[in-house]
């Protein structure tokens, strides 16, 4: 969409009125206040904290100005790196899980089945739940010796059942599970959309010329579907690099850190430890992470399209 | 005619494998829920009694006839939700409508300086937000979540991308009518947003109904709390009751599994028209 479409009445690079322009303020003014006081001041604010060795139980007294110490610490912080790299596990599993998944149940959901708005409900019903009730529900499920998994489990006969979230081996893939079980129905949903705008003729064309439904799959819907899959992959990286509830009501980043992510990290830091100035340089590096990625999906993206 | 027949016999076919699939799929409810009206003893039997043969109340009068307030948590749940949607509806309605549709100096700025707040991650805002709160004694306050929550960037950029799409030609036609620029806001063009109106607001209850980690570090007294921490709390205070946990469950879920199955359209065009969670 042209950025400046839709931003002057009437189209011309004409002032408002001064009535128009005081109304422009106007309207703009609550939102305005809001976004200042709770985006750019904290903002401003968490920069600032990352030069700030702050041990906020001593309140504005507990502050240090400790220039580049910070980073400085964090790089040499093995518990930083720990988390990091469970962080990259989590997204790096998680996100093409639930993008394959969604995509085979939106194919199938787009064109061939009866009710096909009542079965949807059933896929997107985890996303839309409060996903610290739905990490209870799973937490009692994931129970080693008495919950269903296991038991189920044991019924087809495995005798050495994973020991889930009491278990630094399984923690986190048992989280994994649940997060892109949440995420299908996003996914799901997005590809439904974008299903929609594939020329149907295409397949009919296709058909004609003898081209099974499997090749149409990977010839036609798989390309056409390219910049609904950008639009997910990004969405998802963003936020599932930034998970919380899920760490912070199943495993507590335990055990022995299996599941520390950088999110709960920084909660660490900021409410058990209450360094507060540590706790913003871990959310900085989580932001920069995820800007970087970010900007390389731009990078490959506008590669893709140049060669196709 | 015989074709037609097996291709429906075929979509029957799917649709059924699919249902099945969609039962699987929502598996970890269906247990949550059966397991709810059973005793602590018969939880966990093999194989699982997905209908008990008996229903228990003794885990929902535990929840919330017991010492945890359930209904309290509702109501700060309720409370808290309805006034963040409401504050976020008007304040986006109003600033996208002004920058879609008014002129002023320094509006491509601002917009510049909203949009890339867009990239911010909440992580970051959340320790100088309870910083920020904690000087001005809103810790502990439903203020401190529902203050910010009442301003939406995301929701901002919605309603001005919808807003541009309304023709320039109406708001003029309301000037010559002799309309002002309020009134042309709220009575010509508002009613004309409903569409992305009920995205956003679906968008936000969803958010704010399900946020854990703001008023995770912001509410410190019990009975303060909303519905996702009471349940966690529940949870920590009773680690072994898991029949009275799954009722607590049911009971924070239950709300916006009907929403959903009343308003599903809607649930579906909110979560695709934004294609981002929060």
């Amino acid at each position: 969409m042209n950025e400046r479409s839709g931003l002057l009445v009437g189209g011309g690079k004409i002032k408002g009125s001064h009535r128009e322009q005081m109304a422009g303020y106007l309207f703009i003014l609550p939102n305005f206040l809001g976004v200042a006081v709770f985006i750019l001041f904290p903002l401003a604010l968490s920069f600032a904290m990352v030069f700030m060795d702050w041990n906020y139980l001593r309140g504005m007294d507990g502050i240090e100005w400790v220039g580049l110490d910070n980073i400085a610490k964090l790089v040499r912080d093995d518990y930083f790196w720990i988390s990091l790299r469970n962080n990259v596990v989590f997204t790096g599993v998680t996100v093409p899980a639930a993008m394959i998944f969604g995509l085979v149940v939106a194919v199938v959901l787009n064109s061939q089945v009866y009710f096909k708005n009542f079965l949807r409900v059933l896929f997107f019903l985890p996303y839309v739940s409060s996903i610290a009730a739905i990490s209870v529900v799973w937490s009692v499920m994931y129970n080693p010796s008495q919950g269903p998994i296991n038991q189920f489990l044991r019924g087809l006969g495995i005798e050495n059942v994973p020991g889930w979230l009491a278990s630094k081996d399984w923690a986190l893939t048992a989280i994994i599970i649940m997060v892109a079980w949440i995420y299908t129905g996003y996914t799901m949903l997005l590809y439904m959309a974008g299903l929609q705008g594939i020329p149907k003729d295409l397949y009919e064309a296709a058909s004609i010329d003898g081209a099974s439904r499997l090749r149409q799959f990977f010839s036609i819907t798989i390309p056409r579907l390219k910049p609904t899959s950008f639009l997910i992959a990004v969405t998802l990286i963003i936020s599932t690099f930034q998970v919380f509830a899920a760490v912070a009501v199943m495993t507590k980043g335990g055990p022995v850190n299996a599941t520390m992510v950088l999110s709960y990290y920084m909660y660490v830091q900021a409410f058990q430890f209450h360094k507060v100035g540590y706790a913003a340089t871990v959310s900085w590096a989580l932001f920069l992470i995820i800007f970087a990625v970010t900007i390389a999906q731009w990078k490959i993206q506008k590669k893709w399209q140049d060669e196709f | 005619m015989s074709r037609m027949i097996r291709l429906q016999a075929l979509r029957w076919m799917l649709t059924a494998v699919f249902a099945c699939l969609g039962v699987i799929m929502i598996l970890p409810f269906l247990w949550m829920t059966s397991s709810s009206f059973k005793l602590p003893s018969e939880m966990f039997r093999t194989p699982i009694d997905w209908i008990p043969d008996r229903f228990y109340f003794d885990s929902y009068k535990e929840v919330w006839l017991g010492k945890y307030p359930f209904a309290l948590y509702y109501w700060n749940s309720i409370k808290i939700t309805a006034l963040t949607v409401l504050g976020t509806l008007a304040t986006s309605a109003m600033a996208g409508f002004a920058f879609a549709k008014l002129r002023f100096k320094g509006k491509d700025a601002l917009f510049l300086i909203y949009l890339s707040t867009m990239i911010i991650p909440a992580q970051i805002l959340l320790v100088p937000r309870f910083v920020l709160f904690d000087r001005l004694h809103l810790v502990d306050s439903h203020w401190a979540i529902i203050l910010p929550g009442m301003f939406s960037v995301l929701g901002t950029f919605i309603m001005r991308q919808f807003f541009s799409t309304l023709p320039n030609e109406l708001l003029e036609a309301a000037k010559v009518d002799g309309a002002g620029i309020f009134r042309t806001f709220w009575q010509v063009c508002l009613p004309l947003t409903k569409p992305a109106l009920v995205s956003l607001l679906i968008l936000s209850f969803t958010w704010h109904w399900n946020e854990y980690e703001m008023p995770l570090i912001l509410l410190r007294s019990n009975e303060r709390y909303t519905l996702p921490l009471a349940l966690t709390n529940f949870v920590d205070e009773n680690t072994t009751n898991y029949t009275a946990i799954m009722a607590a469950s049911v009971s924070a879920l239950l709300p916006l599994i009907v929403l959903v199955a009343i308003f599903q359209r809607w649930f579906v065009e909110g979560i695709v028209s934004s294609g981002v969670k929060g």
